[in-house]
């Protein structure tokens, strides 16, 4: 049984104290929720509320004019481990909250929470901030989306990519007409102010690396349709599906390691083919002319404008404008690790983060999320382990493969204690390392269920000796039931 | 003076990549060159030779984040991930006949072939060997996982780094051979795959499978090498061929015509160049034979003709330059056409300086005996060769019947170096240093004993025999004719891999003929069989014993008898004896 603890500090603001609290400040409390995700499981999440008054520097960095001026001066004074949340409550009348939001989520892994009048009222909004900053029943279920019945899934539960020791992230050019342009990109320039930030907060979660190409003469596997009126090409958003298989033979795997890899495709139409646009279900096209493939990548068009004068002479020089091709990569990365901004309700404001492309509380999302998904991984692949132990008698385990899997049960052990006591990272530190160590144990080459002879070919080698065995003993069967059956019908005879 | 001089030289190689990153929008960082060249052979047959350069002015040892244009990303990231200094990869079907086709631009071993330095900096080289060609082999859908300690081999001598380097230990050298190798289409298309255009425009259009492997010799292969960006030699590029050799038999399938063009070969004409490709050649080689002229005639009319000492021999060639746009002005395609004016006698052909043979002598299953000739053919000069011979451990070499004789004497070698086998672990390796006197055989035997493997070390078909990879010839060999130092750019294939020493010689690398011996090979069905038959009597006595045991016995009255009773009686009657 998995419990999630989440410790939460509330601070409460000079006249933000609801009238209805039960003990004067400070004490704590414990609130606790069910997640269930199939029958016979389920998790459980803890918040642990430390209700508590400002001290005086956070009186003093509340008085600043802005909510984010605030965020940045409390930013110093709050506790910064993983998991750990902040909220600050402050007065009806607050003006740092601007008209008509409640809950302002900052940069960091603190909020700051307008009052209502009382306690409950008040713990019910906290506890909305606190599934949105840390995690909710459907980032859980889709955690553990092996586990979850298939009609009880959201079909965006899907989307996110499994939880892997480690990415490889690679943005592929694809120029299918290389006569009629060349495409240069600076993508070295690009990774490096757009991607390396966003991936080095990412790194506490997964190793990465980043690679480009180009391709040429690669293709979609679909013709667009030509659009008289506005005379253009477009690709519907049901034919999108068929686009990715042609070129993904061209893309290379990752022969040199064995991470899932992530796609980036920007292709440049031919020059028969553009402009291309793309469609979606209701016909509209796509403003950002690009669609995402789940826990595949993304693709996006990047049409070339037509050249002033027909004549100009190919091919054309065409330079990519990267910033507008990674804001879409990135937003699309953003969706495929599950730390979508849209599932918020409107009264809360988030604030951007900025260059890092990641708030620290959307990478706590990203952990709690894939500790749990660890967690289940383990148990799955020790489980499927000890069924074809079950199934094969005599299968050989040696002493490094058996070490691996005591290793891998103390260490997802260790990380549900953890995680009980609302030790987040050291938690997925944990379950990563249980991952390994069962991974090496379940795909240890010595555990090829092939290499033992199965039971039913034995039987086989001996169907010389069975076959004309069981020739005397069936024509006795035979025999026997000829002659009941004749000693039935004798009676009647009789008569 | 010592020291400042290396201070110079680590600024000039920190200020190096400097403006090439900065001017990189312009000029391009690597480029791709593309080349075919058809020959026809003294016997009548054709081989075309594609090769494919990509150089990539960049350093792939370094840097985490890597960014690829024309060279794949597939090979790059092995060479950066593994630490490959220089990777050498064959794939070849059928052999290449160096005694009646004459010396080979670039020759394989039948079967796979995989050779690779290591950068220094490798601390486990059998590791990311052992790594390597598990990748390589998912890469080219070929069987080199089979790869492993008992055909790998380490030579001394005759594997030396092809590009840059500043050491030759050669315990960073990894060498295997795979005879018993397929090659077909599933390698071919990941092949075609690394090429920047794959197999859309220029040259590549016209590898198509199914003529590719109607072919009495095929060989596609991959060199990867690091080489010196400019003339100064400061900064490195890496530089990745592909080359792919296939040799068409026309004279049997053409009426006894020697005539050919490129559409009876491939199926297919040149029609437009790969627009990446900066250069793009087909060379012809025209070299008139034994001095008549005009025996030949090329069609179109080629873009120009290069002239240039090629293995030692004077070769003429006519080229079509792809672009250069005179050419496809007059045709929207390219079908290069050779007729022969004169029908030629095939009755004398040029013999190569070098070239050799290699049988299995000997009677029975036990033992046997390797045999190696290695012909030179150089009127006056004698010239060393170094032999590599791999042999698996199971033909245990005895060394001590080692016997190497020229013209009827010994010849003793004056390098050797032997590896003995370990059984189930690694082969025995032979390398010799030996001198060929000029116009002369060589006759190298070395006597064997098979060993008998265990039941389940037997490879599917085990009757079919057991392959012993080619022994590899590396020599310097004299030219005939004097080499001039000309233009290598200019050449086809610029000049190959190798690089050339002196004007006075060439260097050559041979393969010759894979071996296939037979193991005693047990009978595989017998364990069957026995339990068949043991089977069958216990079937049998069981059966017996069961109808014993469970039959039921009841004295029969007598009866008037059959037919035969009667007639025996008939009989009784007549000879007077009472009846039964």
């Amino acid at each position: 049984q998995v419990q999630l603890v989440v410790p939460m500090a509330v601070v409460f603001g000079p006249g933000s104290v609801p009238r209805d609290l039960p003990r004067p400040l400070p004490f704590r409390d414990v609130q606790e929720m069910e997640i269930s995700v199939n029958l016979r499981s389920s998790v459980t999440s803890r918040y642990e509320m430390r209700y508590r008054s400002t001290t005086g520097q956070e009186e003093a960095a509340l008085a600043a004019a802005t909510a984010r001026e605030a965020d940045a001066a409390l930013y110093p004074l709050q506790d910064t481990t993983l998991g750990s949340l902040t909220m600050y409550v402050v007065p009806e009348t607050s003006s740092l909250l601007p008209q008509g939001i409640n809950v302002y989520v900052g940069k960091h892994r603190s909020a700051l929470v307008r009052a209502v009048g009382s306690l409950a009222a008040l713990q019910a909004r906290l506890r909305e901030v606190a599934q949105v900053m840390s995690f909710t029943a459907g980032s859980i279920a889709a955690a553990l989306s092996d586990r979850v019945p298939d009609g009880r899934l959201s079909p965006d539960a899907r989307r996110n990519l499994k939880s892997s020791l480690g990415y490889e992230i690679t943005f592929s050019l694809l120029n299918p007409d290389p006569k009629s342009h060349t495409v240069d990109w600076d993508i070295e320039g690009a990774v490096n102010r757009y991607v390396k930030p966003v991936l080095d907060k990412l790194s506490l979660v997964a190793n990465f690396s980043v690679d480009s190409q180009i391709l040429y003469y690669a293709v979609l596997g679909v013709t667009p349709r030509y659009d008289k009126e506005s005379s253009s090409f477009l690709l519907s958003a049901h034919s999108l599906p068929h686009v990715i298989n042609p070129v993904e033979a061209r893309l290379g795997s990752s022969a040199a390691s064995l991470y899932p890899v992530l796609n980036f495709l920007l292709y440049v139409p031919e020059r028969s083919h553009s402009p291309l646009y793309i469609q979606d279900k209701d016909g509209a096209p796509v403003s950002t002319n690009a669609f995402h493939s789940p826990r595949w990548g993304g693709i996006m068009v990047y049409n070339v404008e037509a050249p002033a004068s027909p004549q100009a002479s190919l091919p054309l020089h065409v330079d990519v404008d990267v910033a507008r091709v990674m804001e879409v990569f990135l937003a699309q990365l953003r969706l495929l690790f599950g730390l979508s901004r849209e599932e918020v309700p409107p009264e809360f404001l988030l604030e951007c983060p900025g260059n890092e492309g990641l708030a620290d509380w959307e990478l706590d999302h990203l952990l709690w999320a894939h500790t749990v998904e660890n967690i289940a991984t383990v148990s799955t692949t020790l489980t499927s382990l000890a069924q074809l132990l079950d199934k094969i008698g005599n299968i050989v385990i040696k002493d490094d493969v058996a070490s691996e899997v005591y290793r891998a049960v103390a260490s997802v052990q260790s990380a549900v204690t953890k995680l009980s006591l609302g030790h987040l990272h050291a938690a997925f530190q944990a379950s990563k390392e249980a991952v390994t160590s069962s991974e090496r144990a379940f795909f240890d080459p010595s555990l090829l269920h092939l290499l033992y002879f199965p039971d039913d070919q034995k039987f086989a080698i001996y169907i010389p000796l069975f076959l004309p065995m069981a020739v005397p003993i069936l024509l006795s069967l035979a025999k026997i039931v000829r002659e009941t059956r004749l000693r039935k019908k004798e009676p009647t005879k009789m008569d | 003076g010592g020291m400042a001089a290396a201070v110079l030289l680590l600024l000039l190689l920190a200020t190096a990549p400097g403006p090439g990153r900065a001017d990189a929008g312009q000029e391009r960082r690597d480029t791709l060159r593309e080349e075919l060249l058809l020959s026809p052979l003294p016997t009548g047959d054709v081989a075309a030779t594609f090769q494919f350069r990509t150089r990539w002015d960049a350093d792939l040892q370094r840097g985490s984040v890597s960014h690829y244009r024309l060279f794949p990303k597939a090979l790059g990231r092995l060479v950066a991930a593994l630490g490959v200094r220089e990777l050498h990869l064959a794939l070849t079907q059928g052999f290449w006949r160096t005694r009646y086709w004459g010396q080979p631009p670039l020759q394989a071993p039948a079967g796979a072939e995989l050779w690779v330095w290591f950068q220094p900096t490798v601390t486990d080289v059998d590791k990311a060997w052992k790594e390597l060609s598990n990748i390589l082999s998912g890469i080219f859908c070929a069987s080199l996982n089979f790869i492993d300690s008992t055909n790998t081999v380490i030579p001394t001598a005759s594997f030396k780094p092809l590009g840059l380097a500043n050491g030759t230990d050669h315990h960073l050298l990894r060498y295997a051979v795979l005879p018993r190798e397929v090659v077909c289409t599933e390698n071919l298309t990941p092949w075609k795959k690394l090429l920047p255009c794959g197999s859309k425009a220029g040259l590549a259009v016209l590898l198509k499978a199914e003529r590719l492997f109607h072919s009495s010799y095929h060989s596609q292969a991959v060199h990867i090498r690091p080489v010196c960006r400019d003339a100064s030699c400061l900064v490195v590029s890496w530089e990745l061929r592909q080359t792919l050799t296939v040799v068409f038999d026309f004279f049997s399938s053409g009426q006894g015509k020697k005539d050919w063009s490129l559409f009876k070969m491939f199926s297919r004409t040149l029609t437009d160049t790969c627009p990446l490709a900066s250069q793009s050649k087909v060379y012809v080689d025209i070299s008139p034979k034994n001095k008549e002229k005009e025996l030949l005639e090329v069609s179109p009319h080629p873009t120009s003709v290069h002239e240039a000492v090629v293995q030692g021999d004077k070769k003429t060639y006519a080229v079509y330059d792809l672009l250069s746009p005179s050419l496809f002005n007059t045709s929207r395609s390219l079908n290069v056409q050779l007729k022969w004016k004169r029908p030629q006698d095939s009755s004398e052909m040029p013999v190569p300086t070098l070239h050799a043979q290699r049988y299995v002598g000997g009677y029975g299953l036990q033992t046997g005996e390797i045999c190696t000739l290695i012909y030179n053919t150089h009127p006056y000069r004698a010239f060393p060769v170094i032999l590599l011979e791999t042999v698996p451990w199971y033909l245990r070499l005895y060394v001590h019947t080692l016997t190497i004789i020229t013209k009827g004497k010994e010849n003793k070698p004056s390098y050797i170096h032997y590896q003995p086998a370990q059984d189930r672990r690694r082969p025995h390796l032979l390398e010799m240093l030996i001198q060929l006197p000029a116009n002369s055989v060589t006759k190298i035997t070395i006597q064997f004993e098979r060993a008998l493997l265990k039941w389940t070390e037997y490879p599917p078909d085990p009757n079919h025999g057991f392959y012993v990879g080619s022994s590899v010839l590396s020599a310097l060999v004299p030219s005939v004719t004097a080499m001039k130092d000309m233009d290598v750019e200019q050449s086809p294939l610029f000049t190959s891999l190798f690089p050339s020493s002196d004007g006075s010689s060439y260097f050559v690398r041979l393969y010759t003929e894979p071996l296939l011996v037979n193991l005693p090979t047990p009978d595989f069905s017998m364990p069957y069989n026995v339990i068949c038959l043991t089977c069958t009597v216990v079937a049998v006595c069981y059966g017996s014993f069961y109808n014993l045991l469970t039959r039921t016995f009841h004295v029969e009255e007598p009866s008037r008898g059959g037919l035969a009773k009667r007639l025996a009686n008939v009989i009784r009657k007549f000879r007077g004896v009472p009846p039964l």
